[in-house]
């Protein structure tokens, strides 16, 4: 990789105003959270639940005795799981295949690929709204699983394929010369090589699918997941327990991604 | 590249790729084809669909008050992605320029506030700019206004949550565009004479450009379709053909008009994916 | 094989055509033919490989060498065409069920396993027992000298260390067969060499039967038994290293073993087995059977053979003008041109004397220094009996 890090002294000049301008960047894109942290403390007790009145960690102990709102994160962590297993394997199965063999109607996999991740969200929860009704899917957590595996397996694909276009097909080769049968070879060579393609591309299925709103909002039926919860109580104004919840996820989340970011990078300097 | 033998590999090829096929065909082509059909029927007096062919919904689309909704679409759209693009150019660049470091860190900082539902950020922006809020608290702390000012509830208020929304998409990939760039080549501009200027505009900015292409594309086109953000913000003073559709599907109950509105939407999609590729643009670049 | 000609094989070739000749065949090609589309790369292949001999596919890239190796070692299957080891089938078996291993051109060796997990990987699959494979492992580390490497990683190894564990990874399964694919390819020309001798002396010392793919004609000369010579998807000839040296058979093994000077001729005469042939500039003689009067040829003399006169000179011989002398360290080539303007390479080793440049000789050679070959290469292979040590087929199509 070549880095545009500049490394004459000369020309390095202590960028103050771009300094300044990326502070204020950083400032408008993280804003709304400080907000969402703040209101979470807030111990105004009246709807819209505007203004601020003072501080209090009540919301948090208040936020588990809200059955709805825990109902609502467990559905919404039960999609993730599931839809992200499911378009991890069919993803994996798909970028593998796609990078080892030639083959008709490729190529309409590929473009077929890009239509998820091109067009809007609406026309994909819409389209798939319509189909469940007309076959009679009962929505509900089957078809929410179902729609978010649809959007997430090309990201998968995507994340993986760019790992696999390093991958040389001669490593399983040499594993079945030395006499490793295809699944001994996909269970020792593939599979652990592509692994770390594997993990950021179903870390990616899963950001995506806990944060899904639109595609989400047409097929779930009467299951709430937590987004559509945050939605239904936007109108009347969020409780500050959906913000106490909010902060807990983005800790958590940011915390699994950091193990798992530094857990990968690891694995990489390996290989 | 070289095959694998290709006799014996009928068996593991099609269990490899039957599961994308099948996911493809039926939770994308299908349901596609099916809202195109939709897009031809009609509504009963029970809201019910009928199989009947018809181009009545996209002649009721052709009327002024809807083609006030797509110029507005494409109004906030076009600001939405400018506004993306202006900011975030210089942005990617001064990460870029960080040692490898800082930019990592940088780099993750622009993506952690993705890990909070976007409903409750752009909730977060609504109770920011509300008339209680505490924008408009310090205002009148600070004597700026006496009485609130009405920040929401506009087009500049929609533009600015499309905007937050859509940021990350536009920096993305012009961080990957700026880091590609070959240090050497700015190198061969200065040494050739080129200043700064001129080594941006005929140096930096044709050899990024495929990054603000991708950047373009993957802000422009959500935008028409995030239909809550100009709900919440624009408190339905500001439709765009996102809020149309969702209403056809959901309060209306017109399935048909919804899908026709749809279909639309998927032409101005394409369209715009076809201005892309003239243009010189990859699809993998918006993967 | 006997160990103390080592590498005086050269010489010893009428001592190893005995040797060969009681040779067991291994693996048999027959009739092979590989088609990508429209595009043939092999084509009516026909070849045995003897057990324990050091076979060399050479030719440049394209040739189908590379997409012989892989069909042998299972990567590829045959369009058609018969192949068998110890008179068994191998087409129908899958590469992890032959008893061939590979060196591949790029090693191959596993990013995420240790040496000494690459070594045993073939080891493993055969399930044989941990306490089993730690003993042969370090044995094969020895034999490619690189004791106690085992727990390092491959990016942790030098490209010539990561050439031997490819190797070692292969032998350590004693495999029937050994194929490289360009082992050598990725080395500097000093480890190359060094290399060169290594394997050779591994080859004998396990007597395993190694099958090796190059386009070094150098590489190809000092280490091998026999060579195939490639051309298109053809088998152009067949035969130990002195024999492809010393007597190509077509234009193509002439000029692409070494460097050779091509006349181009008509034959005037035909004796025993002698030719006499008719240059524009003169006429000489030549060693060759089979040939017809009239009959156009090509005469390879190589530039070492090549000798000179001075211009008053009375054999039969071509005028020729000195043009330069070339430098290349212990030897000199001196290049002159006949009055039909194509250059003559003449070689001498430093010190011997050499015309001096713009002085007008006359060039001629030992009819037996001249190779004479038929210049319808297509028609060729069905012309010419095979002479050499009964490996070589009728490769007529």
């Amino acid at each position: 990789m070549i880095f545009m890090h500049n490394t004459r002294p000369d020309r390095t000049r202590p960028h103050l105003i771009g300094t300044l301008f990326a502070c204020s960047i950083y400032l408008f894109l993280f804003l709304p959270i400080f907000v969402v942290i703040l209101n979470s403390f807030n111990a105004n007790k009246t709807k819209p639940y505007a203004t601020f009145k003072g501080f209090t960690f009540e919301w948090y102990i208040k936020l588990f005795d809200n059955p709805a709102l825990l109902s609502s994160f467990g559905n919404t962590l039960l999609v993730a799981f599931a839809s992200t297993v499911l378009s991890v394997l069919i993803g994996t199965l798909a970028a593998v295949g796609m990078h080892r063999y030639k083959f008709k109607g490729k190529s309409a996999i590929d473009a077929l690929l890009y239509i998820p991740v091109v067009i809007p969200e609406i026309i994909l929860g819409i389209s798939l709204l319509s189909v469940f009704a007309w076959v009679s899917i009962p929505r509900g957590l089957i078809t929410l699983i179902l729609s978010h595996v649809a959007f997430s397996t090309p990201f998968v694909i995507f994340t993986l394929r760019a790992r696999l276009s390093g991958y040389d097909l001669t490593f399983e080769e040499a594993a079945m010369d030395l006499g490793a049968n295809r699944i001994k070879t996909f269970a020792y060579v593939t599979l652990p090589l592509i692994l770390p393609g594997i993990l950021s591309g179903g870390l990616l299925a899963f950001t995506l699918s806990i944060d899904d709103v639109i595609i989400s909002y047409f097929v779930n039926g009467t299951v709430k997941t937590f987004p559509l919860k945050v939605m239904e109580s936007i109108k009347s104004g969020v409780a500050p327990d959906v913000n106490a919840l909010s902060t807990l996820i983005l800790l958590g989340t940011t915390g699994i991604v950091l193990l798992t970011q530094s857990g990968l990078f690891k694995s990489e300097a390996k290989s | 590249m070289m095959t694998l033998n290709d006799k014996k590999q009928k068996m593991p090829m099609l269990t490899m790729l039957s599961p994308i096929t099948s996911m493809l065909i039926f939770l994308v082509v299908i349901p596609l084809i099916y809202v195109l059909v939709l897009s031809f029927c009609k509504t009963n007096e029970y809201y019910q669909v009928m199989f009947t062919f018809s181009f009545d919904n996209y002649k009721n689309l052709l009327s002024p008050s809807y083609f006030q909704v797509y110029m507005n679409s494409i109004v906030i759209a076009a600001i939405t992605t400018v506004i993306c693009i202006v900011l975030g150019y210089p942005f990617a660049y001064y990460i870029v320029k960080q040692p490898p470091k800082i930019r990592t860190i940088l780099y993750m900082l622009v993506i952690i506030p993705f890990w909070t539902n976007s409903l409750i950020r752009i909730y977060g922006w609504k109770s920011f700019l509300g008339a209680s809020g505490l924008l408009n608290n310090l205002f009148v702390w600070l004597g700026i206004t006496h009485k609130p000012l009405e920040l929401l509830f506009n087009r500049g208020a929609v533009v600015l949550g499309m905007t937050y929304t859509l940021f990350p998409f536009m920096v993305l990939p012009l961080y990957t565009a700026i880091e590609k760039l070959d240090l050497t080549l700015i190198e061969a501009s200065y040494d050739l004479g080129a200043r700064k200027v001129n080594t941006f505009l005929h140096v930096i900015l044709p050899l990024t450009s495929s990054g603000i292409f991708a950047g373009a594309i993957m802000v422009f086109i959500p935008t028409l379709g995030f239909f809550f953000v100009s709900d919440i913000l624009g408190g339905g003073k500001s439709d765009m053909i996102g809020n149309l559709i969702e209403r056809q599907f959901g309060s209306a109950n017109n399935w048909p008009l919804g899908s026709a509105l749809s279909i639309i939407l998927i032409l101005l999609t394409l369209i715009m994916v076809r201005l892309y590729t003239k243009a010189g643009g990859k699809l993998e670049d918006l993967g | 094989m006997n160990d103390q000609h080592d590498f005086l094989f050269f010489k010893f070739s009428n001592v190893r055509r005995m040797i060969m000749s009681e040779k067991e065949v291994l693996v048999k090609l027959r009739g092979i033919n590989k088609q990508y589309g429209t595009n043939q790369v092999v084509k009516d292949l026909n070849l045995d490989i003897y057990k324990g001999e050091f076979l060399t596919l050479l030719g440049p890239s394209g040739c189908g060498k590379t997409t012989t190796l892989r069909m042998i070692a299972g990567f590829e299957t045959p369009s058609s065409g018969e192949m068998t080891i110890n008179g068994e089938d191998l087409i129908n078996k899958e590469p992890f069920d032959r008893n061939i291993n590979t060196v591949f051109q790029s090693y191959a060796l596993f990013p995420h396993m240790s040496i000494y997990d690459n070594i045993a990987f073939g080891l493993k699959m055969k399930n044989m027992k941990k306490a089993d494979i730690k003993p042969k492992v370090e044995e094969i580390l020895e034999l490619v000298q690189l004791t106690g490497f085992g727990g390092r990683f491959p990016h942790q190894l030098s490209g010539g260390q990561r050439q031997r564990i490819a190797i070692a990874r292969a032998l350590v399964n004693n495999p029937q067969v050994l194929l490289l694919d360009e082992p050598l390819g990725a080395l500097d020309l000093k480890l190359r060499k060094q290399m060169q001798v290594e394997l050779k002396r591994m080859q004998k010392k396990l007597g395993i039967t190694f099958v090796y793919v190059t386009h070094d004609q150098e590489e190809a000369l000092t280490m091998s038994d026999r060579i195939v010579v490639m051309n298109s998807g053809y088998l152009e000839q067949l035969g130990t290293p002195d024999e492809i040296y010393e007597k190509p058979r077509t234009k193509f093994v002439a000029t692409f073993i070494g460097e050779t000077n091509l006349f181009e001729a008509t034959i005037a005469q035909v004796d025993e087995d002698e030719v006499l042939l008719n240059f524009e500039t003169g006429c000489m003689r030549g060693l060759g059977k089979d040939f017809e009067l009239d009959e156009i040829v090509y005469a390879s003399v190589r530039p070492e053979k090549m000798n000179f006169g001075s211009s008053n000179f009375y054999k039969p011989s071509m005028p020729a003008v000195v043009k330069e002398h070339i430098y290349i360290g212990s030897i000199v080539k001196c290049i002159a041109m006949l009055p039909n303007g194509q250059e003559v390479k003449i070689q001498r080793l430093s010190g011997e004397p050499l015309p001096k440049p713009n002085e007008v000789i006359n060039l001629y050679w030992e009819p037996e220094d001249a190779t004479i070959m038929h210049s319808r290469e297509d028609t060729l292979f069905s012309l010419i009996e095979n002479v050499n040590l009964g490996g070589a087929y009728d490769d007529s199509k």
